[in-house]
């Protein structure tokens, strides 16, 4: 049994060493410098590797920050929360037809249907983002056509929540579509014929049939959409910029750069991974079972 | 009973529209096309693609304007002598960069992942499953939190390693490598173990079986993570913004970042944008036509190629 595995641990061998330095060991120095002390010299932080010597000093700070009277990340993260909500919400309510369509109706079409449906995925995100841009800057082309029906040019880029929406809502819905599309797919059609033919309508027949079995890859699709939401940074900066839109995402890169602050961007971004911890220890099993049951 | 009619049991593309009730327009023929959700799908087409087809064409704009058409020009590709691509050594210099960390971190994470994949996959116990967990994990943590634990393990730690390429080819890879280990698990699984067994039973040891056997078989698995790993590295944003350190280091996502960030970067970066959306699509056609001929002898549709060459396999 031993001289079996050994040929198959030397196999895993590389890439489970590279997992411990730089996944595991990468997250403890995280943990040490959100633990660690302020060198109050030079404004740096300093890392504390003994458990036994950590510091709340960090900590401390960061819940200030959270809650309280002169909290001004609490905000933030409520703002963080409700954005994605709503991001993720449209992604649904405007991929589900999408990829139910293309699933299920596009017949000897669905190989074109598909090609542009993927296409964004192969165009870099800094180039979609770059388009709307383009498209609305204050002498865009946006405000061009609004100025033919009369309406004053907007300030779209200025800090608008509904650009920071629609931005990540542009950004993220590729992802959600396929993995909408690969389940819905799945689906199979005698099920629906077998509905239909017991005299369900139209409409009772996607309520009863389709939408219970497309539960799971709806809940994977959100996940693959809400889970970097969270964490973005960029759309935001890029399509608004202004303190008044910024989410979580913005408070942690900030800090990052800040001399001082560095320790406590360590502690926020930790407390992230806490609370995402559930949901993407969900997807993880998820992704495993269906894999099980695959085989 | 009656026999069930024709239209009861055929999809709707095969039926001929005969009678009233079974015209595709019909609002009473249940079997009817979806007309309104394939003008949903398209208006979502047309919103997700025309808004990058008219920033592809105002690269080629001859003047400094995004929104008015001037006529078309390569000024922003290489004529102009300072403002071009070619010529603003910074753009030159990012262009490379990409091409640079994409070919390194495919040529390190690939092995590494098909590797991981066989030996955890064959693996019994604990410690294989944990790791299996682990790489999971790390392919849907998200990238800002990942990024921040990369910036500190290389200024607090591994302080030997600075900030710039190194850096963000050992994250890259770490990144990455998920890409390889879950596609060829994936294929692990479908292929069964019959194939070794039988290598085995001809005489094969298991290095020979390895070689001869199975990674003729898992090729597709490993040219599509391969091709995910490449254009996944092109795309690739966060990482390579906290890590890299100066203009010698910064890839094309990052200049359009902070470019665009800091106010109108004007065609040249919409010049940028499309060399990048060109390399990609290059890949992806590269990536589809090789997995194409890697499985033409198995059942695979085009449909299916497609989608496992945009990552829908993991």
């Amino acid at each position: 049994m031993r001289r079996k595995n050994a040929f198959w641990i030397a196999l895993a061998a590389p890439g489970i060493i590279w997992l411990v330095l730089l996944f595991i060991v990468p997250f403890y120095a995280v943990l040490a410098i959100a633990m660690g002390k302020l060198d109050q010299l030079f404004e740096s932080p300093v890392a504390v590797w003994n458990p036994f010597a950590w510091s709340s000093e960090n900590v401390i700070n960061v819940s200030r920050d959270l809650v309280g009277s002169a909290a001004f990340a609490g905000p933030i993260v409520v703002r963080t929360v409700v954005y994605v909500a709503i991001a993720s919400l449209l992604s649904l309510l405007i991929g589900y037809p999408a990829a139910y369509f293309v699933a299920r109706f596009s017949g000897r079409r669905k190989g074109l249907f598909l090609i542009l449906l993927i296409a964004p995925f192969w165009i870099s995100y800094m180039m979609r983002m770059l388009a709307w841009i383009t498209l609305l800057q204050t002498n865009g082309i946006a405000n061009k056509m609004l100025s033919w029906v009369g309406i004053s040019p907007v300030n779209w880029l200025g800090g608008k929540p509904v650009t920071v929406i629609l931005g990540l809502v542009y950004g993220y819905i590729p992802y959600l579509i396929l993995v909408l599309y690969a389940g819905l797919d799945r689906i199979d059609p005698a099920l629906i014929e077998a509905g239909r033919d017991l005299g369900l309508g139209r409409a009772r027949t996607f309520v009863r049939i389709t939408l219970p079995l497309s539960k799971q890859p709806i809940l994977t699709a959100m996940l693959i959409t809400v889970l970097p939401m969270i964490g973005d940074y960029y759309t935001n900066q890029l399509l608004s910029g202004a303190a008044s839109t910024s989410m979580i995402g913005n408070l942690i890169q900030g800090q990052l750069g800040t001399p001082g602050l560095e320790g406590q961007g360590a502690v926020l971004s930790l407390l992230l991974l806490l609370v995402l911890l559930i949901p993407m220890i969900y997807y993880v099993i998820a992704t495993n079972r269906s894999s099980r049951v695959a085989a | 009973m009656t026999a069930p009619s024709v239209s009861e049991q055929t999809p709707p593309q095969k039926i001929q529209p005969k009678a009233r009730t079974q015209s595709r327009w019909n609002p009473r023929n249940p079997w009817r096309h979806p007309w309104f959700l394939e003008g949903f799908t398209w208006l979502y087409l047309i919103w997700s693609l025309v808004p990058i087809g008219i920033a592809v064409l105002f690269s080629f704009n001859k003047g400094k304007s995004q929104s008015v058409w001037q006529g078309f020009s390569w000024r922003w590709y290489f004529k102009d002598p300072v403002n071009s691509v070619l010529h603003n050594p910074q753009l030159h210099a990012a262009v490379i960069q990409t091409v640079r960390l994409s070919v390194l971190t495919t040529v390190i994470a690939v092995p590494l992942g098909v590797a991981f994949a066989l030996g955890i996959n064959r693996w019994r116990g604990p410690i294989p499953a944990t790791f299996n967990y682990l790489m999971i994990l790390s392919f849907v943590i998200p990238e800002l939190i990942f990024g921040v634990a990369m910036f500190f393990v290389f200024t607090e730690l591994f302080t030997t390693v600075h900030l710039g390429t190194t850096a963000e080819v050992l994250a890259l890879v770490t990144w990455n490598v998920s890409w390889p280990a879950i596609i060829v698990q994936a294929r692990l699984v479908t292929l069964g173990r019959q194939y070794e067994e039988a290598a085995a039973d001809l005489g094969a040891n298991r290095f020979q079986a390895m070689r001869r056997v199975m990674l003729p078989l898992l090729a597709p698995a490993i040219f599509a993570s391969a091709v995910l790993v490449f254009s996944g590295v092109i795309d690739d944003f966060v990482i390579v913004d906290l890590l890299s350190s100066n203009a010698g280091n910064t890839p094309m996502s990052v200049i359009i970042y902070s470019t665009q960030h800091g106010g109108n970067g004007g065609p040249a970066l919409n010049a940028l944008g499309t060399i990048m959306l060109v390399m990609s699509f290059v890949i992806a056609i590269i990536g589809y036509i090789g997995y194409r001929f890697l499985t033409r002898g198995e059942r695979g549709s085009r449909i299916e190629a497609l989608t496992t060459i945009a990552g829908s396999e993991a």
